[in-house]
């Protein structure tokens, strides 16, 4: 272990701990560790303030990868840990680490509670629609009709929507991107780590093993200009290869326009973070995109609103008890309002 | 008029859900408590919030036993029944003493609740001259209620709402006790609505009036104190002693407290009591589910405060993943179960000790931790601080397991003072020692690991529930290591009883006849089992277990004295079974799994049978 640093004097490699990082050969996990490990340095967080927690999964596997406190607990309990975690100490600044079956699946009931109460957390939702540690069963992001280890004839579920879930639990911090576009990928865990309140990032992941290019049509260069939209606040979602194509709205259903046809960008949807039922809308792309000639798939900040974080509330209930009556005295407690004496 | 100084006396108070029978329970409780008795008390109520009134599954009751002597539990058999309606009346006269006295309201014999309590055609029990053997006394208290309160105004639900206090100064009169302390109750929690508490006091005062001037009435209690040891007591439930002891912890040990549960009976209450501790700095977490109530705790465990859940049953079931989690991280964390009938629901009122298995191996591979049980409610601090201090100095979970008649029933307690209780000394590192790696599983001569806690410099390192390396805690799939590993954290928590007092016997010695071994809330029927019996010329020997996992260093010894072993306990037979398999001694069992404690008579007969046959 080296010295201890000055957070302002960090670098990537003061994050990397003595552990051999051991996800398959191109895995998309690096991508998403790398890029982590690039903004810590930048976060201004002393490292021993940093905790990572997992539960189980590939992803999960990440707190052993970084020189900060860490924890890889259980199956979907990742975000009831946390929860426990900032509650006690609101100081530490806290990263969850999980995937869409540790999240979705086993762990859905925690995570949406975690959203709505708004813990000052940041969630990176590692998805790559299958499960890869179990070697292969189809997941609550699989599409319908899924092929997989215990789906011989397709999976018979309709799939989740990641960001619409997040957003219907309350999410105040809502965001995509990809594990191929780090650039993108930096800029979110940094919007995510800055915004105060429960941040939900989504990372689409190729698991290059067991469900390899699920998502090139947004990370493969040729085919992506015209499956993917760049949201950028105050910007109108143009995309296309010539960034000729945008998208407008008609009443509550978004449709695409030729630019090229005499329309201008500024006839597009110009992006809003702060419009809920825009952001709603947004999240709904996903459900036309099988279809060819479809919405783009929309990657950045989604939606971000500025709520009181439970452990706030938390601490000021403390506060406000202890102005009231006074901090407590322990044997005042343990005689209670009523005791006596016997002779 | 007859006055009878017992030395003991039992009442019973029963009535609909709605009645206010526990309020009035505890207000008899606590008079009697502070005018010197000793006493023992058991609620006893319905799962359903507000049965449909008049009906024989909405009795609520709430039973006391007072005495000048030393009070073990809350009676076999009740001296004084209070029937605010026939359906109260029914369930509870079988255990009524003969010639016992029946205080009953009349308005609650009316055609409908005589139908509703099942009396056949009808009938009147108060009127067939069935209860002759019975000193009965029956009077209208809702119309007496509703002529004391005719000019306040009051709407007639009000009214009949301070019925229960009109009984209460019945009962205080022939108890001879005084009102003051209800008195000052009642203008305490009518603060804001000054009227509402002018109208319980009439009625309580007109209740005592009526007894006092009542010719009908022959038998008064006069009961005198106990002689207790001198000091400050004060009265105490299971439930509550328990979340006093975790404060106590928390604060002899300088750490936080982090209570994170799911609402569940008979548990909730502990919940309820801590979140009114928020100027001791407790931190309490209603959590979406059982699964994520413990994970919070441990979270808040890692962080470095006393984490702490509690459950019961079928939510410790939920928890089990979590424990194990728990142990493997060797975190301290203090889990409770105030244990209910089961299987799965069960009966979630009633109590029962059926989840000693499962908390001695309810958890996937080898994952021992300490299990410990209070035996009454006072005990429940007691036991509770100790647990903590062993989960915290030993960083290891600890079961303890209490059960809903300990949780709910109350007694007089010796209240310790803060300075008295032990210090608590978690092995924390508070910095960076060296320059070289923090070994987060290197470990003392008990085997217990150091605790860093998330925020100090140099000391980063990763935790998980995967099999660690010795020392490092890296993760490691070596077949040596895990053998190992399991071997150190089973010896780790075996070393508990070292530090654990020895076993002491509550009754007789190592020349009594026979042995009985309890654990819980078994105590009191055992212990006046055995008292009783000494009266008759038998010598028994009593040992009750307040640490079951490890058992006690000195137990094996113990045992070794006696030819007869039985081993009564409120389930089919579970902790005979780890005692005859840790030490091949042909124990005997003797269960009972009905939902309610064991009578004394009941141990008795136990004792008194095996004795005869061996």
């Amino acid at each position: 272990m080296d010295k201890v640093a000055d957070p302002k004097s960090y670098t990537a490699k003061d994050f990397a701990s003595d552990q051999e990082v051991r996800w398959c050969p191109g895995c998309g996990d690096y991508s998403i560790l790398n890029q982590v490990k690039k903004i810590l340095p930048e976060i201004g967080v002393a490292r021993e303030n940093i905790v990572f927690i997992s539960g189980i999964g590939c992803s999960s596997r990440f707190p052993y990868y970084t020189e900060t406190y860490g924890m890889h607990s259980i199956h979907g309990r990742a975000t009831a840990i946390a929860s426990g975690l900032k509650a006690a100490n609101p100081k530490l600044d806290v990263w969850i680490i999980t995937g869409d079956g540790d999240a979705l699946s086993i762990g859905g009931n925690h995570l949406i509670h975690l959203l709505r109460r708004n813990f000052n957390v940041n969630i990176l939702l590692f998805n790559n629609e299958i499960y890869g540690l179990t070697k292969g069963q189809y997941s609550p992001t699989s599409p319908i009709g899924k092929i997989s280890a215990s789906t011989p004839q397709g999976s018979l579920d309709y799939p989740f929507n990641p960001l619409m879930l997040a957003l219907g639990a309350e999410g105040t911090f809502v965001a995509r991107s990809i594990d191929t576009n780090p650039t993108h990928l930096r800029e979110t865990l940094l919007q995510a780590h800055n915004h105060h309140g429960a941040s939900f990032v989504e990372i689409y992941q190729n698991c290059n093993v067991f469900n390899d290019g699920c998502f090139a049509p947004f990370s493969d260069k040729g085919i992506k200009e015209d499956h993917v939209v760049m949201l950028e606040e105050g910007k109108p979602l143009v995309f296309g290869a010539d960034l000729n194509k945008g998208v407008t709205l008609d009443g509550f259903k978004p449709k695409i326009i030729e630019l090229s046809n005499g329309h201008t960008p500024e006839e597009c949807w110009i992006h809003d973070p702060t419009d809920r039922i825009k952001a709603t809308i947004l999240t709904q792309f996903f459900e036309y995109s099988a279809e060819p000639g479809a919405l783009p798939r929309p990657f950045g900040l989604f939606y971000q609103e500025e709520r009181y974080s439970y452990e706030d509330h938390m601490e000021d209930q403390l506060k406000q008890a202890d102005d009231k009556n006074g901090a407590g005295d322990l044997d005042a407690l343990l005689s209670g309002p009523n005791p006596w004496q016997v002779a | 008029m007859k006055a009878t100084s017992p030395n003991e006396a039992v009442i019973f108070f029963a009535g609909d859900s709605g009645d206010g029978i526990q309020l009035t329970g505890g207000q008899f409780s606590e008079t009697v408590e502070i005018f010197g008795n000793d006493i023992s008390t058991f609620p006893n109520f319905p799962a359903e919030i507000r049965a449909p009134k008049g009906t024989l599954f909405g009795v609520s009751g709430f039973q006391l036993k007072l005495g000048s002597v030393k009070v073990f539990t809350p009676g076999d058999q009740y001296d004084v029944l209070v029937a605010m309606n026939a359906a109260a009346l029914k369930t509870n006269l079988h255990q009524l003493k003969k010639g016992g006295v029946i205080i009953a309201n009349t308005s609650g014999f009316d055609k409908k609740n005589l139908t509703l309590a099942k009396y056949e055609n009808g009938t009147n029990p108060l009127e067939d001259h069935s209860l002759d053997n019975y000193d009965v006394h029956d009077f209208d208290v809702t119309k007496m209620t509703q002529d004391a309160l005719v000019d306040t105004g009051m709407d007639r639900k009000e009214i009949e709402r301070c019925k229960n206090m009109f009984v209460l100064g019945f009962v205080y009169w022939m108890f001879n006790q005084d009102l003051k302390y209800t008195i000052n109750f009642l203008t305490d929690k009518f603060k804001s609505k000054p009227e509402l508490a002018d109208a319980n006091i009439k009625v309580l005062k007109a209740g005592h009036n009526f007894a006092d001037t009542s010719e009908t009435f022959t038998s008064r209690f006069s009961i005198k104190p106990a002689q207790l040891p001198k000091g400050h007591y004060r009265n105490v439930n299971g439930n509550q002693a328990v979340a006093l002891a975790l404060v106590a912890a928390s604060k002899k040990s300088g750490l936080g407290l982090f209570y994170g549960s799911y609402p569940i009976t008979p548990a909730s209450n502990i919940l309820h009591q801590l979140s009114r501790y928020k100027n001791y700095g407790v931190k309490t977490y209603q959590a979406e589910d059982e699964i994520a109530a413990i994970c919070s705790a441990i979270g808040a465990s890692f962080a470095g405060n006393l984490g702490a859940t509690a459950s019961s049953g079928p939510g410790i079931a939920l928890k089990g993943e979590a424990m194990g989690l728990a142990m493997i991280l060797e975190l301290p964390l203090v889990i409770v179960n105030v244990q209910r009938g089961g299987p799965s629901t069960g009966l979630p009122t009633k109590t029962e000790q059926a989840d000693l298995l499962q908390a001695l191996y309810g958890r996937n591979g080898e994952a021992p931790l300490p299990v410990f049980a209070p035996a009454t409610p006072k005990d429940c601090f007691k036991i509770t601080f100790m647990a903590c201090k062993i989960a915290l100095e030993h960083m290891t979970p600890v079961m303890i397991l209490t059960d809903g008649y300990i949780a709910n029933g109350s007694e007089p307690w010796q209240y310790p003072e803060s300075k008295d209780l032990a210090e608590i000394k978690p092995p924390l590192i508070k910095e960076r020692q060296s320059d070289d790696h923090f070994l987060p599983y290197q470990r003392d001569k008990n085997l217990v690991r150091k605790w860093a806690i998330p925020g100090i410099a140099g000391l980063e390192h990763r935790i998980g529930g995967l099999e660690k390396e010795i020392d490092t805690g890296n993760v490691s799939y070596d077949p040596d290591n895990h053998e190992q590993m399991i071997k150190i954290r089973a010896e780790k928590v075996e070393k508990v009883a070292e530090v654990f007092p020895d076993q002491t016997y509550e009754q007789g010695s190592e020349k009594s006849k026979l042995l009985v071994i309890g654990w819980g809330s078994t105590y009191g029927a055992i212990e006046s089992a055995i008292i009783s019996l000494k009266e008759d010329g038998h010598d028994i020997a009593h040992v009750h277990l307040r640490m079951i996992h490890p058992l006690p260093s000195n137990l094996g010894e113990i045992l070794r004295h006696f030819e007869q072993i039985i081993v009564p306990e409120m389930n089919n037979g579970q902790l005979v079974m780890v005692l005859r398999n840790k030490f091949l001694l042909p124990i005997k069992s003797v269960t009972k799994i009905k939902g309610v404690p064991f009578t004394v008579q009941e141990i008795k007969e136990a004792i008194l049978n095996q004795l005869r046959h061996g």
